[in-house]
């Protein structure tokens, strides 16, 4: 194989977002699939698909809409998840449907070539500037970093919110600052991934990593780990076979979970059922 | 204000349309061991939240451990209320374990950025050992028993070393046995220790024999207080859940047979 290829600064580029990209992304996933959160993300991709569509169309930074998009959503949902106000299953549906609609609608508004917007849609790793490169950079150095500054207070939170608050812990900002984190990262990993698929790179390495270990904080490390996995081989099939990364990047993940969940320990638990405990002495 | 750890004066309390406080007044010395006994939906563990300020008081005044409650002290005060719940349901898949969740109750002290040290785990296997769940402490939180879980529960809240003790239903969902453990352990803490602690319940027979006073609640309001012998009346509790005297008396002749 001719690895020349490696010298070039766009295979290099791609190289670094797959891998920042995937750490970002495997991080916050462990947030999403312990705390419950799947709908709230999923909400949050689809409106900063929208807020960048909406971009392109007016003509202002797609990734500036993408981030107030997401935020906007999170602040509207956040409140009425944490009330019980909301059922899971239909907000995702309500809100799949309209922030796919609008982002459609203002592609098909948008003038000239929509180039932008298809590579928003499918995302274009391979087409990654460095100064896409720099904001995962950024966003990927910030997770990272909140997340050991403030592991304690994160484990708890995720654990129990309301047990975290009654021991003196600021659970409901450490909340809102996960989907602060969130709607950064999905903002940055817009272009890589692409608006469609993005969620799922969050949700499936995590979803993975929780197959797989009782400790927190190897489950953030494993997801990490298969996010980047996930971006590398997913960028080395789409440059092999001229396959859009975004699909590639997201099956590999997919398959990554589908093999942690048959080798799982912990298969044979099954939700809210406890397993048979030693009989006799405490 | 000298002898008092909590005072309560006309606190109300609502959440959306309920009003779940209409003006309860209530002063706690310090050690004292107070039962709260009521109904569902009486407002006993909403007078429980106001103690550690997760209540929201529209008015009235409660000075809890040298302060007025705030909506700026809150957190702070928090550091210093222990806090059990009625039984969580935790995901047996939940990737933590019960060393790591006694900790728990130390990481509002700690405060942000730092890390448990050695001391603090050493708090932590006592507190482990004290409620007999050394050789479990390895386990995932979620592949224990109810009653394991509440033990484990009870180390948390005394791994914050707290100095007052609120106990909202600790025995719910328990089966005999463990309610019987759960018990005699808030009672040997009681004792030990000598904290200050308040007890909801709406199961009569979880109330120990080691609580001095009991307050009874009803529809946002105290009802009645005082010692177990004057206020645990057939009488009394016939009124207080609007069952007929005759239906108590039998209720109660069974659960002595029990």
């Amino acid at each position: 194989m001719d690895l020349s290829i490696l010298g070039y600064q766009f295979m290099q580029n791609a190289i670094l977002s797959a891998v920042l990209g995937g750490v970002a992304c495997g991080l916050i996933g462990v947030f999403v699939v312990l705390m419950g959160l799947p709908f709230i993300g999923v909400a949050m991709s689809h409106a900063a698909f929208a807020g960048a569509m909406l971009g392109l169309w007016l003509e202002f930074d797609p990734l500036l809409g993408a981030f107030v998009a997401s935020f906007i959503a999170a602040a509207i949902i956040g409140p009425l998840a944490d009330r019980g106000e909301l059922s899971p299953d239909t907000s995702v549906g309500v809100i799949f449907s309209l922030m796919l609609g609008l982002a459609f609608l203002f592609m098909g508004l948008m003038p000239g070539t929509k180039s932008g917007a298809l590579e928003i849609l499918w995302g274009s790793i391979l087409t990654n500037t460095r100064s896409d490169v720099l904001l995962l950079g950024i966003v990927a150095a910030v997770v990272v970093g909140v997340i050991i500054a403030f592991y304690k207070e994160f484990q708890a939170t995720i654990f129990h919110r309301d047990m975290a608050l009654s021991v003196g812990i600021p659970a409901t900002a450490i909340f809102y600052g996960i989907l602060f984190l969130t709607g950064a990262t999905i903002t940055a990993s817009l272009r890589p991934i692409g608006g469609l698929l993005i969620f799922s790179l969050i949700l499936n390495p995590a979803a993975a990593a929780y197959q797989l270990t009782y400790s927190m904080k190897r489950m953030f490390l494993i997801a990490a780990g298969f996010g980047v996995l996930s971006g590398l081989v997913g960028l080395f099939i789409s440059y092999l076979f001229n396959i859009p990364s975004g699909a590639t990047i997201v099956i590999t993940s997919s398959v990554i979970f589908l093999i942690s969940n048959l080798i799982s320990p912990k298969r044979k638990v099954k939700r809210w059922q406890r397993p048979p405990l030693v009989e006799g002495g405490k | 204000m000298n002898n008092t750890v909590v005072n309560i004066e006309q606190a109300v309390v609502s959440y959306r349309e309920d009003v779940a406080l209409r003006g309860v007044s209530l002063r706690v010395r310090p050690g004292e061991f107070i039962g709260i006994v009521g109904p569902n939906g009486a407002g006993k563990t909403t007078l429980l939240t106001i103690v550690n300020g997760l209540g929201k008081l529209l008015s009235g005044r409660v000075w809890v451990l040298g302060d007025y409650l705030s909506a700026s002290n809150g957190h702070s005060l928090r550091k210093k209320v222990g806090y059990v719940a009625q039984l969580q349901n935790i995901d047996p898949r939940m990737p933590v374990s019960v060393r790591e969740v006694a900790m728990m109750g130390r990481y509002g002290l700690l405060g942000l950025l730092k890390r448990p040290g050695k001391r603090d785990w050493e708090i932590v296997d006592e507190v482990l050992e004290l409620v007999g769940m050394t050789s479990l402490s390895r386990r995932p939180i979620g592949h224990l028993s109810g009653g394991e879980q509440q033990r484990v529960a009870l180390a948390r809240c005394l791994a914050q070393e707290p100095q007052i003790f609120l106990l909202d239903e600790p025995t719910a969902s328990l089966d005999w046995r463990a309610k019987t453990d759960i018990l005699e352990l808030v009672k040997l803490i009681h004792e030990t220790r000598k904290l200050t602690t308040l007890l909801v319940t709406h199961d009569l027979s979880a109330l120990p024999v080691a609580c001095e006073r009991v307050v009874l609640m009803k529809e946002g309001l105290i009802w009645d207080e005082g010692s177990p012998a004057q206020v645990l009346t057939d009488d009394k509790l016939s009124q207080l859940y609007d069952i007929p005297l005759s239906a108590v008396k039998a209720r109660r002749a069974e659960a002595v047979s029990v």
